[in-house]
């Protein structure tokens, strides 16, 4: 199905990779499918410190950018986990030169407004309460398609013109995709 | 033997009695939204990861609640895993003697955690016998050549 290389890197360069990061067992498989019904390529790890290995930031590795078969366009990453929780995580890559772009989600049980805050201040795109909707992965899919201007130039169907609104908010030089969204609207909504 | 059509019926209200009763709630429907024809044992691999894990948190906090000096804080951990895991899917009753726990847990109420933990392997072990008996009736629709609704 996929051979290394050229050939491959075409073909996912459509699919959004999504990195879920969750000790959960259950989770993982649950988000896994939730982010695979939405056809999105998902590698799934148990912990923060697989996660950075998985980005290549474990200390040892050199960043290697040709290597676009891996790129990670989403993390998603629960909040509580043992070891390095998903603030750390968080902290980690935003602190990388390299890594800093990827938007990271915080997924939590736990609707602690200090928690959501401290997230969101720390380059969190959102905070999202679980159980994880399908209706959440959907929403953070259509923001990254639409955002996401700067990654897919090899293919000529994805460089057409963007909206008006997409231009009207692209002022910033961050290429993040969530950066129009106001911030007070990446808090969770009241399930129900 | 039953035909197909009373299968059907027999497994419709027991799914039914299942959300009735607060065994299961919207989480599972979800879960069962997932399952289509290219992952059909969806529902069934999560239900079976979530027995495998919620058995090996119910034997670290039996573990846990028998040390001379209890680790609240490990404890809570466990609970808060097995809450987070229930919750995942849909198993109501399971998670709100999480809740219930964990309250305890922060208090260091050594003789309501132990309550508690009763009362989660109760839970808990009614709902894995209600699932069982859930999936046993959909092999059996199945079988006999119908749908599961």
């Amino acid at each position: 199905m996929s051979t290394a290389g050229l050939v491959s890197r075409r073909d996912c360069s459509h699919q959004l990779h999504v990195l879920a990061v969750d000790d959960s067992v259950v989770d993982r498989k649950f988000v896994e499918r939730l982010l695979k019904i939405s056809s999105c390529k998902v590698t799934a790890v148990e912990s923060g410190i697989r996660a950075l290995q998985f980005l290549g930031l474990d200390g040892e590795k050199k960043e290697t950018a040709g290597f676009d078969g891996l790129k990670v366009n989403l993390i998603m990453t629960d909040y509580s986990m043992p070891g390095m929780n998903g603030f750390e995580l968080l902290k980690k890559i935003k602190e990388s030169s390299t890594l800093k772009e990827i938007p990271v989600v915080i997924m939590s049980s736990e609707n602690i407004l200090t928690r959501v805050d401290r997230c969101l201040e720390e380059g969190a795109e959102e905070f999202i309460v679980k159980p994880v909707k399908l209706s959440d992965v959907k929403r953070l899919k259509n923001i990254l398609t639409k955002g996401d201007k700067g990654q897919n130039e090899e293919d000529p169907l994805l460089s057409l013109p963007l909206s008006s609104h997409d231009l009207a908010s692209s002022s910033t030089s961050s290429s993040s995709p969530f950066k129009f969204l106001d911030h007070r609207s990446k808090r969770p909504r009241l399930q129900g | 033997m039953e035909g197909v059509a009373q299968l059907r019926r027999q497994l419709v209200d027991y799914l039914t009695s299942l959300f009735q009763e607060g065994f299961l709630d919207n989480q599972f429907t979800q879960l069962q939204q997932l399952q289509d024809e290219s992952n059909p044992d969806f529902v069934v691999e999560v239900v079976n990861l979530f027995f495998e894990d919620s058995e090996r948190l119910l034997n670290e906090l039996t573990k846990a609640l028998d040390q001379p000096s209890v680790d609240f804080k490990k404890v809570d951990s466990h609970v808060h895993q097995l809450k987070g895991s229930s919750s995942s899917i849909g198993a109501q009753r399971v998670q709100n003697v999480c809740i219930a726990f964990r309250n305890y847990c922060e208090e260091h109420n050594i003789e309501g955690c132990l309550n508690c933990l009763q009362q989660v392997k109760q839970e808990y072990s009614l709902v894995k016998n209600k699932l069982e008996t859930l999936f046993k009736l959909e092999q059996q629709l199945l079988a006999a050549g119908g749908s599961v609704p």
